[in-house]
């Protein structure tokens, strides 16, 4: 089709056995769960101060906690019920203590007024009709998108109201919905969003990230396949707020249903003037933002900047989705599709409340394989390994995997050169191990430690098993605590 | 302090974890900081460092749960290409079958002694100084390379315990004096080859013609030493170079063999191609600028095993791909000099010898680009 751009490799590539097994399970809504712990910096920023108090009773999608700094984003009670402790916790993942809060449930789930934008939600309704329609709900396929219920010209006709009734709310009350809304970036960074949006900074390029480059995450292509046209309209709202030139979908050649899609899509809409789909090829860190806007647009971030020095947004596609229910249906980011995947009887693709412990989400996945299994919040080479399975799902997260332990033997290195060859940021990796094992961290900033993006790629390939990711993470925060 | 720190596998037992998980979901009762509180965090480091090992003794109450109530945490990345340093070794053993096919073909059941013995007593050197340093012996193949490499660029006739003192220096002085695999600084077989070539020059520049298997054969040159008559056409000559029918080291003479092997190095990714591309188009230049001969050149002498086997090792050479391209050069500069300029009929072993010392200095250097780099580099030239 005629708005579907391929293009090759512009960056170095890992290619990995990309085992997306629950691709074709469409995604699950998981009971609302009787407790929900929410930790107060799930955002990158300024953490959030708790404006309630043990005992107080909240609603779903009460505040229940914000911050005045720009760089920091609402928290929302994702359930509703009573709050029973606000304490702090252990956050594994940034290695300090966050301060938390508890809220029991009450069964009900009671929400508060909403308050969705008139003019979208009657469009969006008929339009939900239309698109719900198009997919297969027990496949999980999309339904062959050529024989789409209701002409096309309704269909138009329908889109074009949509635009127009995006068009005519102000940026100024759309930032601020984003803002209350709580949206950060869900590919994993949590930058909040209506940062981004508000920027002053000349932007002549959105990009929608839909790579989901790590294998065995599926919740992105779900996402994309199941609400496609959220995604889109969406990606039009913030189109419309920093109005770039023009707009790619950039997806990875894996995710050949997805391309399709969405190529049909902006043919509904008529859009196809300034929105295109890029389709990737399958390489790992493809999602990661500096290697994906090199590889859509060919231009390099500079380091320790930006992407919207260089005049690009990158907005992942449930970042999309989200922006768009705040403005539809007036939801906060309440909830998140999570992929449960890897060694488990039963791989699911749910849809919980932010906050849900993890053995809630497990306990639905059948019978889990005991022995020696690690259970890792995020992909297989960027996620963190929990101890606790109590611990909870934040806007981060957006797979939990099962993996068998397998032991690596740490060897020495060999100098062979392939973490070097397979750097996406040109990095020499294995001068950062060599040194950081030998406590010399100081040299470290002038091999440019800081410029690493942590994707893994080095310590995936290391012939010797080095864990060179653990020496360059150890590096970092011992830098950081020199102050460099 | 440090080795704390790395510790990249942590095994944490968590009682209640898996039963919550997967038995009692419905148990609400448990409160995440005190769970927090009852885990039993112990390390358990597998590097051979001095702290692990003292550790080791603590360890019978923590092997208990291993594999039943565990949760294993450990760094990212949790997948690994499992391409280990020993398959690569292994691979690279393959490729040298060519190599050794030649050397026993052409040079009988004499090239074969070689062979052995060298490789056995790298092996058996390297298994003696693990023990007397106390560290794991890993059989990962790579002491039989160099064992084998060191055979492969002996002459026909080399008396066997000179193969066994080759082999002992590549591995004792070479290798572990430097701290074993992946801390050498010159390529061990060639230091090996080195050490006896200077030692027993007699011995180490004896030639003998392929075939010759009787006891008072006559020493013949090679096709680069001076005193080298050259018999019949020039095509029969490189025709004869080309498959190996011509004195040399016993591994050294098959340019086809060779380039087998190189082909299938370099399908496995084992090697960069560029690297023995660079080495042998420099060689090859400069023998057209001073107008030698550029083929024979090219066939001659020990350039094509050196630049697939030798110029490519890992260790000795530099880590980015411009600096082994550097590197090649250098080879093939140094190996045209001495030829040409030298003492010496052959240069390669002494010029791979000689960049593997320039090195660290090409990897100090010769350092990547980081991603995005540039602009901001520009910039600060604008500002100066």
């Amino acid at each position: 089709m005629a708005n579907i751009i391929k293009k090759g490799i512009l960056s170095k590539g890992l290619r990995l056995p990309e085992n997306k097994i629950s691709e074709s399970i469409p995604i699950r809504k998981l009971a609302i769960p009787e407790k929900v712990l929410i930790l107060l910096q799930q955002h990158f920023g300024e953490p959030c101060n708790p404006i309630v108090a043990r005992g107080d009773k909240v609603k779903t999608g009460q505040i229940i906690a914000d911050s005045e700094k720009l760089f920091s984003s609402p928290l929302h009670s994702t359930i509703s019920g009573t709050v029973t402790s606000v304490t702090k916790t252990l956050n594994p993942f940034a290695n300090n203590i966050v301060s938390a809060v508890e809220i029991t449930g009450d069964g009900e789930d009671n929400w508060i007024d909403l308050k969705p934008e008139p003019g979208v939600k009657n469009i969006c309704d008929k339009l939900n009709e239309i698109y719900s329609d198009c997919l297969d709900k027990t496949q999980g396929k999309p339904l062959d998108l050529n024989e789409s219920k209701g002409n096309s010209g309704e269909l138009k006709n329908l889109w074009d109201m949509l635009k127009k009734a995006i068009e005519e709310i102000p940026n100024e009350e759309l930032i601020k919905r984003i803002k209350n809304a709580g949206i950060v970036g869900l590919g994993g960074a949590t930058f909040p969003t209506h940062v981004k949006l508000a920027t002053t900074k000349k932007i002549d390029t959105l990009i929608l990230n839909g790579c989901e480059c790590e294998p065995f995450i599926t919740a992105d292509h779900r996402i994309m396949l199941e609400y496609g046209w959220q995604v889109l309209a969406g990606a039009y709202i913030i189109f419309k707020v920093i109005s770039p030139e023009f707009v790619y979908i950039a997806i990875e050649d894996n995710k050949r249903d997805a391309i399709a899609l969405f190529a049909k899509l902006i043919e509904d809409s008529g859009l196809g003037q300034k929105f295109r789909v890029v389709s990737l090829k399958s390489r790992y860190p493809m999602g990661a933002e500096k290697i994906l806007i090199k590889n859509v647009i060919g231009k390099k971030v500079p380091v320790g900047k930006l992407p919207m020095d260089i005049g690009v947004v990158v907005n992942n596609v449930g970042t999309s989705k989200a922006v768009f229910d705040s403005l539809s249906t007036g939801t906060p980011l309440v909830e998140k599709v999570v992929t449960v995947t890897g060694d488990v009887e039963k791989p699911q693709n749910f849809l919980v409340r932010i906050g849900t412990p993890v053995k809630d989400m497990l306990s639905c996945c059948g019978e889990l394989n005991t022995g020696k299994t690690k259970i890792i919040m995020g992909g297989p080479m960027m996620g963190n390994a929990i101890a606790d399975l109590s611990f909870p799902i934040t806007k981060a997260v957006s797979c939990i995997l099962l993996k068998h332990f397998e032991n690596i033997q740490e060897g020495n290195c060999i100098r062979c050169g392939r973490c070097v060859n397979i750097c996406p940021m040109n990095l020499m990796p294995l001068i950062y191990a060599a040194y950081a094992k030998n406590s010399k961290y100081e040299v470290l900033p002038d091999y440019h430690i800081n410029t690493c993006i942590e994707c893994g790629s080095c310590a995936y390939v290391c012939p010797a098993g080095i864990p060179i990711v653990a020496y360059i993470k150890t590096a970092k925060s011992v830098l950081v605590g020199y102050g460099k | 302090m440090e080795n704390k720190k790395h510790n990249n596998e942590q095994e944490i037992k968590n009682k209640d974890a898996k039963n919550v998980a997967f038995n009692n979901i419905n148990n609400s009762d448990i409160n995440i900081s005190s769970e927090n509180k009852k885990m039993d965090i112990s390390s358990d480091d597998k590097k051979t460092d001095k702290i692990s090992e003292s550790k080791k003794t603590e360890k019978p109450n923590k092997s208990s749960f291993i594999g039943k109530e565990a949760l294993l945490i450990s760094h990212s990345p949790h997948i690994w290409s499992g391409f280990s340093t020993s398959k690569i070794m292994y691979i690279f053993l393959i490729s040298l079958i060519f190599p050794t096919a030649s050397a026993i073909y052409f040079f009988g059941l004499k090239a074969l002694w070689i062979i052995i013995a060298s490789t056995a007593s790298a092996v058996l050197t390297e298994f003696i100084i693990k023990k007397a340093r106390k560290k794991k012996f890993v059989m990962d193949g790579s002491a039989m390379i160099t064992g084998l490499l060191l055979a492969l660029t002996l002459p026909p006739r080399t008396p066997i315990w000179m193969v066994v003192i080759g082999s002992v220096f590549s591995i004792a002085i070479a290798k572990e004096a430097f701290g074993g695999i992946g801390y050498n600084i010159f390529n061990p077989a060639l230091a090996g080859r080195a050490f006896i070539a200077i030692c027993f020059p007699v011995e180490m520049t004896s030639w003998y013609l392929p075939w010759d298997f009787s006891v008072d054969a006559v020493t013949s040159a090679t096709p680069l030493s001076e005193s080298f008559v050259q018999e019949g056409s020039k095509a029969a000559l490189y025709k004869d170079m080309f498959f190996g029918n011509i004195g040399g080291s016993i591994g050294e003479t098959s340019a086809f063999l060779l380039l087998l092997a190189f082909v299938f190095l370099v399908i496995f990714k084992i090697i960069d191609w560029k690297v023995p591309l660079i080495y042998i188009g420099t060689v090859a230049i400069f023998s057209l600028i001073w107008k030698e001969d550029v083929l024979f050149q090219v066939l001659a002498g020990g350039l094509i095993f050196g630049a697939i086997f030798m110029a490519t090792d890992y260790v000795t050479t530099p880590v980015t791909s411009l600096g082994r391209a550097i590197f090649a050069l250098g080879c093939g500069l140094i190996t045209f000099v001495i030829r040409k300029f030298g003492a010496m009929p052959e240069g390669v072993c002494f010029s791979i010898l000689i960049m593997n010392g320039f090195t660290p200095l090409i990897d100090r250097y010769v350092l990547p680009k980081p991603f995005g780099f540039i602009k901001e580099k520009s910039k600060a030239k604008a500002k100066s």
